[in-house]
């Protein structure tokens, strides 16, 4: 379960694994392979602690390894925190509005309630971070991206950070987001049927996560219990003696009932819940991305629709009405591709999940007895 | 069932059935109340077939009264105890109303217990009252109260009286009455508790329930996923229904360790009648030797005790010579009777005390049998919940596989 494996397959095909079980899967999968090898792995580990003046703060190794083109070296070794993946998210969502960008793992943590440098809270946000990286280099597009490259390679980040920021000033983005003013419509079918899929499945998945942290709370609450539980038969067994030594018995195989159980709480809340919470985030992103689609063919066609008007003879539609038809056409053919990647990684990965969920139970089980 | 001696032929006795019934009672007020059936068979020893030889309906009251008839004739014997009169220790799904079926159930099963253990005892079972429990439906509770056992029952006052009060108990039943103290508080204690886990376990199992639900939502949403998960869900329904029979499983468990909760109960009777008598023989012994000193006084003429006697002989004058030898008289008398009574005391104390001490050793590898083979039941019952749950486990994972 230590071993960090770097992706197999394809990046059409699976996504990254935490437990060598899926490493048979991903092999397994012969449909999805297409003949190209993978030639870029990207791996998050190590996290440190600083402690500076003015903050402290995480940072995490970010190990690459590749034999592309747009590599100078074939590996490199960076240190980056949170706010970095958040740069670079956000770089990505502007770059690349027609793609799905894989969520974060939510930036702001109730104080109070989480400690932001426990070890399970760090070990819980580095897998995050490691997903949210694998599936940018899953992707046939992202991968490429500049910005991407700058992150997995810059020695000083920070220096290229403010340099974006200045050329941003000056040259407008090319796929810049129309603001406002357009309405739609009506979504084509297709894309309405993702946006209704997306909203029902969001919402499915927030009543299982609601549902798993339910469960664990009473588990918790039996937990709880059978700690009083086993004590007391061994206070009975002081009193007794042929009998003695069974009531010991059973005291310590509640004892040992307990810890089995409290090793399922923990894996469950680490393993289990955040994947759920990253699909949650993934929808309301995917959503969003929806809706600029929307944006760019109501633009399109309020433009054809201000052609029509002008009643013009010409048969040849303006250039920047057919700019607009290849936009939307463009983000149409993306979205679709995308989804189509999306669809079958979340597949492998609900699998995956819900295949570790019954596969921690049985452990419990067999542990117990 | 089981078999026993019961004058020459062999008997089994079940309690089959249990009924609602209503009719009036004391006060002349209707009532409901549940009635018992007893059935009795003999058994013939050359073919091992079994007769119906007695059938009767008794309720729980008169059973109380059987036993409060044996803990007055046999206060030697260890008697065993009456399931619980209310339910107690539950947990949130059993509901502590006595017509409750399951308590019902539970109660039938305790009574049988009850009467197969006077029945396998081998001083009870000769008991006639309890015979007459077994085959005389009517009249019964007359004949019970004409033996006048009310009456020959200790006071509780007094039974307090004499555990403060009394110097030299056998050591042996004061340790078991500090174990049966302790017992009865650990066993407690582990009923609470117990009942508690139960109403967790049964948490954590019915929530599982919830996951049935949403998975066959979410299966109506998907295209390849749709089948596993529709399937996965329709195990977590078998999960979270598994959990009723195994709880009631394990409320056969609670009850054999209620049962000794109770026993606990009549170990400490056994030790206040024992502390009672011995208090009996020591006032009889304190009694005696003061009107030995009386007697010694009056002979020899030294007055050393405060007497009533002796203060009025101050304030009116001594007393002639023969009133002085007549009140020895009498002294020597009450003195003789004393030694008697003193004797036969003794004696009854040491039969008790053996006696007594006899059942109890009976009772202890009784109670470390019982006890044994009701903690393997319930590791068993344990194992079993396991394999349960590993097979619905392993099923849902079969179907998750396929998603």
């Amino acid at each position: 379960q230590d071993l960090i494996l770097p992706n197999g397959g394809t990046p059409a095909g699976t996504s990254s694994p935490a437990s060598s079980s899926s490493l048979l899967n991903r092999l397994q999968l012969d449909d999805d392979i297409d003949g190209e090898t993978r030639d870029l792995f990207v791996t998050v580990d190590d996290p440190k602690k600083h402690v500076c003046t003015m903050e402290t703060y995480i940072t995490y190794r970010i190990t690459t390894k590749s034999t592309r083109v747009e590599f100078d070296l074939p590996e490199y070794s960076v240190r980056r925190r949170y706010q970095d993946f958040d740069w670079l998210r956000n770089k990505l969502e502007e770059s690349q509005p027609t793609h799905l960008i894989p969520p974060l793992p939510e930036k702001f943590v109730v104080k109070g309630v989480v400690d932001r440098f426990s070890e399970e809270f760090v070990e819980t946000r580095r897998k995050a971070l490691d997903k949210f990286l694998k599936r940018i280099t899953d992707h046939p597009v992202l991968s490429f991206n500049e910005h991407f490259n700058v992150f997995l390679t810059a020695k000083d980040l920070n220096a290229y950070k403010k340099q974006g920021m200045a050329l941003l000033s000056r040259v407008g983005e090319s796929v810049k987001q129309v603001t406002g003013g357009y309405k739609l419509r009506s979504r084509p079918l297709e894309f309405a049927a993702i946006g209704d899929y997306l909203d029902t499945f969001a919402l499915k998945l927030g009543t299982i996560d609601r549902i798993a942290q339910r469960i664990i709370k009473e588990e918790i609450e039996y937990l709880v219990e059978l700690r009083e539980y086993g004590p007391v038969y061994s206070t009975w067994s002081a009193l007794e003696g042929e009998l003695a030594e069974p009531l010991e018995g059973v005291s310590a195989c509640i004892g040992h009932c307990s810890t089995a159980l409290e090793e399922l709480t923990d894996d469950m809340t680490e393993d289990f819940l955040p994947v759920l919470r990253e699909y949650i985030l993934y929808s309301d992103s995917m959503k969003s991305v929806l809706k600029k689609r929307d944006q760019v063919q109501a633009e399109y066609e309020a433009k054809l629709e201000a052609v029509a008007l002008r009643k013009e003879d010409r048969p040849k539609v303006p250039a920047d009405v057919e700019k607009c038809q290849d936009r939307m056409e463009c983000f149409n053919a993306d979205l679709k591709a995308d989804m189509e990647r999306w669809q079958s990684s979340k597949r492998q990965d609900f699998r995956q999940l819900l295949m570790g969920m019954a596969d921690k139970n049985i452990q419990y089980y067999e542990k117990v007895m | 069932m089981t078999e026993n001696n019961f004058g020459l032929k062999k008997i089994e006795i079940s309690v089959s059935e249990a009924e609602k019934r209503t009719g009036r009672n004391a006060m002349n007020m209707q009532e409901t109340y549940t009635a018992y059936l007893i059935e009795t068979r003999s058994v013939e020893h050359t073919d091992g077939q079994s007769v119906l030889t007695d059938s009767l309906w008794r309720r729980y009251s008169e059973f109380e009264l059987l036993r409060n008839y044996l803990l007055v004739y046999y206060p030697h014997v260890v008697v065993p105890p009456l399931p619980e009169k209310r339910a107690e220790f539950v947990w949130h799904k059993l509901s502590a109303d006595n017509m409750d079926p399951d308590f019902v159930e539970r109660r039938r099963i305790g009574l049988e217990n009850f009467l197969l253990r006077v029945a396998s005892h081998p001083i009870l079972c000769r008991d006639k009252i309890f015979y007459l429990f077994l085959t005389q439906e009517g009249n019964w509770k007359e004949t019970v109260n004409e033996t006048g056992f009310q009456l020959k029952a200790d006071s509780r006052l007094k039974a307090l009286n004499a555990t403060f009060r009394v110097k030299n108990p056998d050591k042996r039943f004061t340790e078991l009455k500090h174990y049966s103290d302790e017992l009865q508080s650990v066993i407690s204690h582990l009923l609470r508790v117990r009942a508690r886990v139960a109403d967790r376990l049964y948490g954590v199992y019915k929530v599982h329930g919830n996951y049935g639900r949403v998975f066959s939502e979410w299966s109506a949403i998907e295209k390849e996923m749709g089948d596993g998960l529709q399937s996965a869900g329709h195990h977590m329904d078998v999960y979270a229904s598994s959990i009723d029979d195994i709880l009631e499983d394990e409320e056969h468990y609670a009850d054999q360790l209620k049962e000794y909760l109770f026993y606990a109960e009549a170990l400490r009777a056994v030790c206040r009648k024992h502390e009672l008598m011995q208090y009996d023989l020591e006032m009889a012994a304190q009694d005696l030797a003061s009107k030995k000193q009386q007697c010694e006084e009056l002979a020899t003429g030294t007055v050393r005790t405060f007497s009533l006697k002796g203060m009025t002989t101050k304030l009116f004058g001594q007393e002639t010579p023969e009133q002085r030898e007549a009140r020895i008289k009498v002294l020597e008398e009450q003195i003789n009777e004393g030694e008697q009574q003193l004797k036969s005391k003794n004696l009854e104390g040491r039969e008790f005390v053996k006696n007594a001490w006899a059942d109890i050793e009976r009772f202890k590898e009784q109670k470390n049998h019982d006890l044994k083979e009701a903690l393997i039941s319930y590791a068993v019952m344990q194992i079993s919940m396991c394999k349960k749950g590993i097979q619905v486990w392993t099923n849902a994972k079969e179907c998750f596989s396929k998603m």
